[in-house]
């Protein structure tokens, strides 16, 4: 596991081939074993910004160091690599495989990827994790058949059974009602502070801000019109000393 | 790849309709092209080799198609009608041996083949259990007959009546089987083997019934004059001939008008052989004397012009089936972009991410073949067979 702090940017620049999009960030940095939030409107950056920490896209300009690792000047290969084996990821849809039943789902990453060998143990775990998040009873069965809830605890699973320093969660609650919503919360804090994990959410619930110990709003951010990159004057608990920038037409 | 063959085999599994259908598809574009082609191949050696076996045959003028495939498969369909007269002028002729054929009757759905012994020693076809024919009113079996039927030695078996209102003519004849030949991979398995007079009693030419003269058949007794006794229908007909019936037996009118559907001709020469197609050649004959090479070349050629079109047809719908199985791959593979998106998020390499999304196309690609190669297999191993019963039906 990475001994380096977090997640540092510095100088990033990002923007997609097509469209206006541009994503400027003079400098970002997330605490080891912290929890942040992102918060801002839709198109502002947000999980434009979590896929550059994954290494699912590449910043144009600038670095993004990931555990201590640039993870941008890795070869795809081991970029993959890198991912599944230290970042958990957590989707909105949850985006779990109709065809495999509920344990195969949480045990994909293995399946998938041979950097992760599957064996009697990780099978064990995926167990234990199913038994805590309340859904031991419903590994064979395929997703369809589950409620919403147990969908995004099923991805959560699938998340962390690499045991990952990183959780990168895209509104891990934005499809629950509030009682998944809150246990969802709970299991995600529960695990990062039980492994010492690393949690970064991007949400629009700013009901759920006071749990994170960082927040990052990109409401604060704007594209100037001289192109030149403005201050951060976030919310008193955004980060010190993160700046960034994005275009008006961007997504996010 | 143990686990993406895994995933593979979930997603198909899941998918499983949708699977049986393309699987299903591309097994008949592979089968219907080859297996056809394996059973057409099969189909010429076959009948190439019985009909080569066979150097010519005999019969009465009219369809020589319809006379060769009863004479060597034994089909259902018979043949006009020729006369036993015209067996014993080829042998008396000299030019060749004459093996009597009648081929009418059936028992239990297999033809009843009349013959004499002559037609065992010139097809090589040995006894296995059992022995050889040597009395009327028994049958020797062809292997599958025999497995089919479940009989053997000392069983018997019971001729069919032509038809169902058949009630004046053919009388059932309760046969003893006395032996079952060696299989032979040929249509004589199919066979039940009688000597020709059998066949003609089967036919009723040849019967034995209570003796007249005996006061137990008095009451059937209409009335006498001279040698000739007029009897009603309440005289006890035979149908089985036994030891203590057999002398009863007997032929009414003249022994050379007697049906045969044709005659053998074994001629020792080419010589002979043309010598005797020379005296058939006149268009005034009631017969007709046929190689069946000629006749069986004649038939390939028409199956082979209608193979060619057969496989250009199921090469058509298979390139049709192939393009909409093709579509259906590419709507998979479009269908399956996000979950192709979600692998690579999560991190799947990206052999194993290409891998999960090809499986489908692959699994059942290979599939598809595989069943088709085993149903080629299966056409190999059992064509002959099959097409030794369509060509008895």
């Amino acid at each position: 596991m990475p001994v380096n702090p977090g997640v540092s940017i510095r100088d990033l620049e990002f923007c997609y081939r097509e469209g206006d999009f541009r994503l400027k960030i003079p400098e970002l940095a997330i605490a080891r074993d912290s929890t942040a939030a992102f918060i801002g409107p839709s198109g502002s950056g947000k999980t434009t910004l979590l896929n550059l920490i994954a290494g699912i896209a590449l910043p144009q300009v600038g670095r993004v160091v990931t555990g201590g690792v640039d993870v941008a000047a890795l070869p795809d290969a081991e970029r993959r690599n890198f991912r599944i084996a230290h970042i958990g990821l957590v989707f909105q849809e949850f985006e779990l495989l109709e065809y495999l039943s509920v344990l195969d789902n949480i045990l994909l990453p293995y399946r998938i990827n041979p950097a992760l060998r599957l064996d009697g143990a990780v099978r064990d775990r995926a167990r234990e994790l199913a038994d805590r998040v309340d859904i031991a009873d419903k590994l064979n069965r395929n997703p369809d058949r589950l409620s919403q809830g147990e969908r995004q605890r099923v991805a959560i699973c699938r998340a962390v059974l690499p045991e990952p320093w990183l959780i990168l969660a895209d509104e891990p609650t934005g499809n629950l009602d509030p009682v998944n919503k809150w246990k969802v919360l709970d299991i995600l804090f529960e695990y990062a502070g039980r492994a010492d994990t690393t949690l970064v959410s991007v949400t629009h619930d700013r009901d759920i801000l006071d749990r994170f110990a960082q927040v990052v709003d990109f409401r604060e951010f704007h594209a100037p019109a001289d192109g030149r990159p403005l201050e951060l004057s976030g919310p008193p608990r955004s980060v010190a000393g993160a700046r960034l920038e994005v275009g008006r037409d961007g997504t996010g | 790849m143990r686990q993406i063959l895994y995933l593979a085999w979930r997603y198909l599994a899941y998918h499983r309709w949708k699977t049986i259908t393309l699987v299903g598809a591309i097994t008949l574009i592979v089968y219907l092209p080859v297996g056809l082609r394996v059973l057409v191949d099969q189909s010429s050696r076959q009948l190439t080799a019985r009909a080569a076996a066979t150097p010519l045959l005999l019969g009465a003028k009219g369809s020589s198609l319809e006379l060769v495939l009863n004479s060597l498969y034994f089909g259902s369909d018979h043949p006009e009608l020729t006369r036993y007269a015209e067996s014993v002028r080829i042998a008396e002729s000299g030019l060749a041996a004459a093996i009597p054929l009648y081929v009418r009757f059936q028992a239990r759905g297999y033809p009843i083949v009349g013959t004499t012994l002559d037609y065992f020693d010139y097809r090589g076809l040995e006894v296995a259990t059992g022995r050889g024919l040597a009395m009327l009113g028994e049958c020797v079996l062809g292997s599958r007959v025999a497995s089919a039927l479940g009989v053997g030695p000392g069983d018997f078996v019971v001729s069919s009546p032509e038809s169902v209102f058949d009630i004046a003519g053919v009388y059932p004849l309760r046969m003893r089987v006395v032996g079952v030949l060696e299989f032979a991979d040929s249509a004589d398995d199919d066979a039940i083997f009688v000597d020709v007079k059998t066949a003609w009693v089967i036919q009723g030419l040849v019967h034995g019934h209570q003796d007249l003269t005996r006061p137990e058949a008095a009451a059937g007794v209409l009335g006498r004059e001279g040698n000739r006794v007029i009897a009603n229908a309440a005289v006890v007909q035979y149908t089985e001939i036994t030891e203590e019936n057999r002398d009863s037996f007997h032929f009414h009118g003249d022994l050379s008008e007697y049906p045969l559907t044709a005659v053998l001709a074994v001629p020792p020469d080419q010589r002979s052989s043309a010598l005797l197609q020379g005296r058939y050649q006149s268009e005034e004959q009631a017969v007709q004397i046929v190689t069946p090479v000629s006749v069986m070349e004649d038939l390939l050629g028409t199956i082979l012009t209608v193979e060619r079109f057969v496989v250009a047809g199921a090469v058509i719908v298979g390139l049709a089936t192939l393009a909409t199985a093709a579509l259906v791959f590419l709507l998979s593979l479009r269908l399956r972009r996000r979950e192709r998106l979600t692998l690579f998020k999560i991190g799947g390499s990206r052999l194993a991410v290409a891998a999960v999304m090809a499986s489908e196309v692959i699994v059942v690609l290979a599939s598809g073949t595989l069943l088709a190669a085993g149903l080629t297999l299966l056409t190999s191993q059992f064509g002959s067979v099959t097409i030794r019963a369509l060509l008895r039906a």
